[in-house]
């Protein structure tokens, strides 16, 4: 048995160590706003928080997660950033299928979170681990810095 | 032909077929029949289907009929709290369709668009007819339809309050879901007068008037997508988050190789693996479109399948799978090329030798482009539950209708056994016109008690797409001296599964002959065996025929001396009454022409640009839409490519939504980029060699085009689709640039290979 922090309530699993947070999430858990899409860390659609730092989900083994605060798309708009950054995404039409959408919203938490008015270099920085098959950068781009401006 | 190979001619058949509907973008007309009243509180207004032979259902029924009368469907409700419920019949795949369908009713009916709701209408091609997202289609197939549900539903709301007033209903104006009359000072909401409405008879389709463009409120503005909200806050909308009680998990391993058959397979031991239920070989029924043979897993969570999969030791029967090899079909194809012109031509105009006689010039060049993969972002997956006899689905899929078909057969059922609910779509670009997938889920869920998730893994969606079919190009062109397009010979390499056609997506495009209309023109086609099975890809035939055709033609600009624009505009003016479109066909060449000039003008055409940078401009006709683009890059001498700026200029009639048709142009550009660049699958001995994003990579942000600017030409013609035709001109646009850049001539996707790089 496991007990996980996320999104401030303490959930108890039962899942090996070494199952991905990204399936105990979404299966176990039934927070299904963290996307499957790669399971190598390659693509960034399970990006979720551990203590404010964005990770993918697919890469972290629920046995290392330990006391770290889990955060998913699902309550990051109880955060004054992410509800910034929610607002910025239906201001600006980013979502065309939507499904990566998660991913880049828990990324660019992140990125202001840390860094509240980045420059063009920190958006590519902090977004390039995170892919869209519809190609909305451009728009993700004006989000994030509409929301920098908010 | 050894029954394996027919199977896969037959799923080829199927998908050309499939193909073939969605791209036909006749609009339905409405029934004479007209309108239909239907069950529930307030006013809802459905169709006849047109050709309906149920002719008891031609009076309008009272109300608590609707299921007695299944040719009717649903478009429009008004529910006495004034909420207006539109109801989306076609999937929403990213292409904004849900907002877009809402919009157009919302418009003819005058309601409050922030009082109206859209909802994903119910899976019943008896009652809706086709229900695909395919071909850019859906909204020209909607746009009669919708303006006049909206227009019936607003005639019969004035009627009411006409009754109810004692007023002229000519007198009554109509804005925001509030009728009003003037004179009388009297208003009521479209919600008060609802119930009211409903009793009253429907409007004969051919008395209501519609709303002219100068009249419109809310088509052509910029509106947020209806499920947005839900999106950016993680609610579950896709096929992938379907969860039911008692649900269990399924992983399905087929062979690498398409057609192989499961010889033997350790079973026992993947039963014994932690968190596993069941595993069991199905024998499938050989057809790539329904059911190939493999292994399937059962277990209490997604992770546990993929993992006991791993484990799974299988010996395959390749006896009668795909063993292509891409490399060995592209030697073929160059070899082809050098050879003879096919005996048969599919077009011969004009007299192309004659023409290339007395040519002032003439250049000949090979074109080629390889197998691409659609890598949806949300791998395919469905949720089936086999219970009381009913086959029940949840499937992110383009083409429900012919999915619930296909379960149906591949059980057994009649297809009202099959009921199919329609979920959000993590990509589509044509994959998901496909159905495989689901018939898994069902034929997995009946050996399962209780409801099943299959979900496959990164690495199947690679190993069992339908792919982009490679292309093979031989062109030869010549200018008059006046310095005109008047010869084009082509001779296309390109593939076949049934040894006679080519294989879905792997033929002519319909859309491309009137980009070079040359007065001379022979276009001729060599078929190479394939079986490893090919399909739609956003924009097909477009998508990669445009790239050899356009780069072609800059290369003729440039070989008579002229400006690119100049000798483009030429070509398409140019009157060849061989190649007059067809009386459907959309193309205009004023159109296009038009398109053509606006993007020139606002990419800055003719500005002198720095050393390694340059400008590069193509267009396209497709898919019903006109659309150029003008790309702006810098080269290093490591040849990475910065694009600087792209101006998209597009003729797709009216807009209907134009922050999602916006969207969808600045989308193609990335999305066409991101293929030009480096995407190439490769095949060996029937397998796919790409299994992830790693080795087939999607453009990442910080290499997108910072700048892309959507431009439409306005006009009073119907709207058509945006999914599609601001893609195929990007890549030519991009090589032509490059072109301009370095003087290095790119005939080849992805332009990887030449070394490019971002």
């Amino acid at each position: 048995m496991i007990t996980l922090q996320i999104n401030g309530q303490s959930h108890t699993v039962d899942a090996p160590d070494d199952m991905p947070l990204l399936w105990v999430l979404r299966d176990l858990i039934g927070l299904t706003g963290t996307k499957y899409s790669c399971g190598i860390g390659r693509c960034g659609a399970c990006t979720v928080h551990l203590d404010g730092k964005a990770e993918h989900a697919c890469m972290v083994n629920v046995g290392s997660v330990g006391k770290r605060a889990v955060t998913t798309i699902e309550a990051i708009g109880e955060t004054p950033v992410g509800a910034k950054i929610q607002a910025a995404w239906v201001e600006a039409k980013v979502a065309q299928c939507g499904y990566c959408q998660a991913g880049q919203i828990m990324a660019a938490t992140a990125l202001l979170n840390h860094t509240p008015h980045p420059s063009d270099a920190d958006i590519d920085a902090a977004m390039a681990g995170t892919l869209c098959r519809c190609g909305t950068y451009v728009r993700l781009r004006e989000a994030i810095k509409n929301a920098a401006k908010a | 032909m050894s029954s394996t190979v027919s199977k896969f001619a037959e799923a080829d058949a199927y998908i050309r077929e499939v193909m073939q509907a969605a791209q036909s973008a006749k609009a339905l007309p409405l029934d004479r029949r007209g309108f239909l009243k239907l069950a529930g509180a307030g006013l809802v207004l459905g169709f006849y289907l047109p050709g309906s032979a149920r002719a008891d259902a031609e009076t309008p029924q009272a109300a608590g009929t609707a299921s007695q009368a299944p040719v009717i469907n649903a478009f429009v409700r008004v529910d006495p709290d004034n909420t207006i419920t539109v109801y989306s019949k076609a999937p929403e795949i990213g292409q904004g369709i849900k907002t877009a369908l809402g919009l157009i009713i919302a418009e003819e009916m005058d309601a409050d668009w922030s009082r109206t709701v859209v909802e994903q209408a119910p899976i019943d091609g008896k009652v809706y007819g086709y229900q695909g997202a395919g071909g850019s289609t859906t909204i020209p197939r909607a746009w009669d339809q919708l303006r006049q549900a909206g227009a019936a539903a607003k005639a019969m709301l004035i009627a009411a309050a006409a009754q109810q007033w004692g007023v002229n209903p000519a007198e009554i104006t109509a804005r925001d879901s509030v009728l009003t009359h003037t004179a009388s000072g009297k208003s009521a909401t479209y919600g008060a007068l609802a119930t009211a409405a409903a009793k009253l008879p429907t409007p004969d389709p051919a008395t209501l008037k519609l709303k002219t463009r100068e009249q419109y409120r809310l088509l052509g503005q910029r509106f947020r997508g209806v499920d947005d909200h839900k999106l950016v806050t993680g609610q579950p909308l896709f096929g992938i988050d379907v969860r039911l009680p008692g649900m269990v998990y399924a992983a399905y391993a087929k062979c690498p190789s398409t057609g192989g058959k499961v010889k033997s397979a350790n079973v026992d031991e993947i039963k014994a693996q932690p968190n596993v239920l069941d595993a069991f070989i199905i024998e499938g029924n050989g057809k790539p479109t329904e059911l190939m043979p493999g292994i399937a897993i059962i277990a209490r969570n997604t992770w546990a399948a993929f993992e006991a999969r791993d484990k799974l030791d299988v010996i395959w029967d390749e006896s009668g799978a795909a063993k292509e090899s891409s490399r060995e079909l592209a030697a073929r194809a160059k070899q082809h090329a050098a050879g003879p012109f096919p005996a048969k031509a599919d077009s011969n105009i004009g007299d192309v030798d004659r023409a290339f006689a007395s040519a002032a010039k003439t250049i000949e060049a090979y074109y080629e482009y390889p197998f691409v993969a659609h890598a949806n972002m949300e791998p395919q997956n469905t949720t089936a539950w086999w219970h009381d006899g009913v086959m029940e689905l949840w499937a992110p899929t383009q083409q429900p209708n012919r999915g619930q078909t296909l379960v149906a057969g591949v059980l057994g059922l009649p297809e009202n056994k099959v009921v199919v609910h329609q979920t959000r779509v993590g990509n589509g670009f044509g994959r998901r016109l496909m159905n495989d997938y689901m018939c898994e889920a069902a034929v997995i869920a009946r050996r399962v008690k209780g409801p099943v998730k299959l979900q496959w893994s990164r690495a199947d969606d690679f190993a069992h797409d339908f792919l982009r079919p490679a292309g093979y190009h031989q062109l030869k062109g010549a200018v008059d001296k006046k310095g005109r397009l008047d010869a084009w010979q082509e001779h296309f390499i390109t593939f076949t599964a049934d040894g006679q056609n080519p294989s879905a997506s792997a033929g002519y495009s319909r859309f491309i002959a009137y980009a070079c209309k040359a007065p001379n023109l022979r276009r001729g086609q060599t078929l190479v065996n394939l079986q490893v099975p090919t399909g739609p890809w956003r924009a097909p035939g477009c998508n990669a025929q445009y790239f050899a055709q356009q780069c072609f033609m800059h290369e003729l600009a440039l070989a008579a001396g002229r400006d690119h624009v100049e000798f483009l505009l030429d070509a398409v003016r140019r009157e060849v009454p061989e190649l007059a479109p067809p009386k459907d066909s959309n193309f205009d060449p004023a159109r296009a022409a038009g398109v053509i000039k606006l993007c020139a003008e606002k990419a800055g055409w003719g500005k002198t640009l720095p050393k390694g940078r340059g400008l590069g401009l193509a267009w396209c006709y497709a898919h019903a839409g006109h659309v150029a683009q003008a790309v702006e890059l810098s080269v290093d001498a490591n040849k990475r490519i910065t694009i600087h700026r792209v101006v998209v200029a597009a003729d797709v009639g009216q807009v209907v939504e134009r922050a999602g048709a916006e969207s969808q142009a600045q989308g193609a550009c990335v999305d066409a980029f991101s293929m030009a660049l480096a995407q190439q699958i490769n095949i060996e001995n029937g397998r796919v060699r790409e299994q992830n994003f790693g080795a087939y990579p999607i453009l990442r942000m910080p290499f997108a085009p910072a700048i892309v600017e959507v431009y439409f030409v306005e006009s009073n013609f119907p709207p058509t689709g945006m999914g599609e035709p601001a893609l195929p001109a990007m890549a030519p646009a991009v090589a032509n640039a490059i072109f301009a850049a370095t003087g290095e001539r790119v005939r080849a996707m992805p332009f990887s290979r030449l070394g490019y790089r971002v």
